[in-house]
């Protein structure tokens, strides 16, 4: 299999509804796609349908092993455990025993803690470190296994712009450096230009293309049923989505940002 | 044996389970579950009186069925308000076999906040086991079991079992929770469980150590709650659920 993920009519129902409907696209090996769709859109949604977690129908083809960093995930300050320790949770967490020390599980949880840039504050309780820090963690978590596909789930949400950006930049580097395909979800897309690819998710349907290919009037007006704008101005993207169809709507539905 | 050791070694193996048991009920989070157990024990205390079948039997029996109860409540919405249900009804169980086995005043008051030196030579067998075995099988499930209760979608996409390790942590919780009601009583358990427990997962910065650390506490604890008791002749129950209190809040002084 030459891609990392394929999709094909795959359609998820969430407490009697639709939430995705015959949704098909194809993420090759070392692409970085972003997942963007309003809240309630299908993103978790559709992330842990490719995991497995939720009953679906359609094909979910996966070339290898996926890393996964959840979108909810409390990390309590009084947990006693330090962050590489979390990271080992990753190797042998789910099964009983002893969990013997050995070299190579040090060598693994080391390399991981390395590859996320998190070995500064390795040694520290998991739930003490900051927002970002804890986000390394949980990717150095997600990369423990060597995983050729990488899921993260709002990975940014709770994340200033610098923290954010520092984030992309490393996943991006994962990207490059592992051959690992990443799909990051974020409601808003305001670091959608690193992206190479964008997997747009409205009403239950998906589009997949590049920046450029995604985010224009009439594709997204398509996507959604209604007219939508796409504006550029001053190097940047807005997209504002009116009522349907009906002119003089002042009340914006979703209204986006790309720097 | 002599009968104050008999009394000494009981109370120890019981602490030590509670210990174990309880540090994981606080990394779990699950204080209402280790809250409402021990009261499914009570009625099972008060039925093998009522029957005539052994204590443990009924103490472990009872426990174990709240537990697989509780299993089914926790996957309702409203797992709070369902849990604290079930241990209302559990009481009233437990009210009811004593009063119909006739002896209900001073029954009631053991069974609900401890007495331990009503233990005897035939309890220590099936005490030592719950002491020694609670704390190994706890030992090598710490890690699933914590993982299942802080990320159990991880769990799962690592092929593990979350809600096995849950039905694991229940029945575990039940044992130690059911042997410990005749030592400190069905109210007062839960203060052996959460006061080590929590003041451990403070302190430790490792999961393993904390679970000896919690251990240590709970037999420092009754070893002290023994000791003024047999001095003033106050409920053990009384000492144990202070102490536990208060260096639990010693604990809260250390910021983490
Ligand atoms: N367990 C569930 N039961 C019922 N509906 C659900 C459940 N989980 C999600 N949904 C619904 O599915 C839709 C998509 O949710 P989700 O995938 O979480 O969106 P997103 O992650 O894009 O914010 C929402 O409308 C939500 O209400
Ligand atoms: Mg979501």
């Amino acid at each position: 299999m030459n891609a990392a993920l394929e999709v094909s009519g795959l359609s998820v129902t969430q407490g009697g509804r639709e939430v995705l409907r015959q949704i098909g696209f194809e993420l090759p090996r070392g692409v970085f796609c972003g997942l963007i769709g309003a809240n309630g859109a299908g993103k978790t949604t559709l992330l842990r349908a490719i995991l497995g977690l939720l009953p679906s129908q359609g094909a979910i083809r996966v070339g290898g092993r996926i890393g996964y960093v959840p979108q909810k995930l409390q990390l309590e300050p009084d947990m006693p455990v330090r962050a590489r320790d979390f990271v080992a949770l990753g190797l042998d967490g789910h099964r009983f025993g002893l969990a013997l020390p050995s070299r190579s599980r040090t060598q693994d949880v080391d390399a991981a803690l390395h590859a996320a840039e998190a070995e500064g504050f390795a040694n520290q309780r998991v739930g003490q470190l900051s927002g970002g820090q804890q986000q390394r963690v949980l990717i150095a978590y997600a990369l423990v296994r060597s995983p050729d596909l990488l899921l993260l789930d709002e990975p940014l949400a709770n994340l200033d712009i610098k923290a954010a950006s520092e984030i992309v930049a490393l996943l991006k580097r994962l990207c490059a450096t592992r051959k690992v395909s990443v799909l990051l979800s974020a409601h808003d897309i305001n670091l959608l230009p690193a992206m190479d690819r964008i997997l747009y998710l409205a009403d239950g349907k998906a589009l997949c293309g590049t920046v450029q290919d995604v985010v224009r009037t009439e594709v997204l007006s398509r996507l959604y049923g209604y007219h939508i704008d796409v504006i550029r101005v001053h190097g940047r993207i807005l997209v504002v989505a009116g009522g349907n169809g009906r002119e003089h709507d002042h009340d914006p539905v979703h209204v986006s940002a790309i720097p | 044996m002599s009968y104050l050791v008999e009394i000494w070694l009981a109370a120890s193996l019981v602490a030590l389970a509670a210990g174990a048991v309880g540090y994981v009920v606080v990394l779990r989070r699950a204080a209402f579950a280790a809250h409402a157990l021990p009261m499914a024990a009570f009625p099972g205390a008060a039925a093998s009186s009522l029957f005539g079948f052994s204590l443990p039997a009924g103490l472990a029996g009872f426990a174990l069925g709240g537990a697989a109860l509780l299993t089914l409540v926790q996957r309702s919405a409203r797992r709070d308000s369902a849990t604290g249900l079930l241990l209302a009804g559990f009481l009233a169980l437990g009210a009811l076999c004593l009063s119909l086995s006739g002896h209900y005043a001073g029954s009631v008051y053991g069974l609900l906040f401890g007495q331990v030196f009503a233990l005897g030579p035939e309890d220590l067998p099936v005490l030592g086991l719950s002491g020694l075995c609670l704390p190994i099988l706890l030992w090598l499930g710490l890690r699933p079991l914590v993982l299942s209760a802080m990320a159990p979608d991880l769990m799962r996409v690592q092929g593990g079992q979350p809600r096995l390790a849950e039905l694991a942590f229940l029945a575990l919780l039940a044992l130690a929770a059911g042997f410990a009601v005749p030592v400190t009583g069905a109210l007062l358990v839960f203060s052996l469980m959460l006061g080590p427990g929590a003041t451990a997962s403070r302190f430790c910065k490792r999961l393993e150590t904390g679970l000896l650390f919690a251990m240590v506490i709970a037999l420092g604890l009754v070893w002290v709650a023994l000791g003024l008791t047999y001095m003033t002749n106050w409920p053990v129950g009384f000492f144990t659920g202070t102490g536990s209190a208060l260096i639990y809040l010693l604990a809260r002084l250390k910021t983490v």
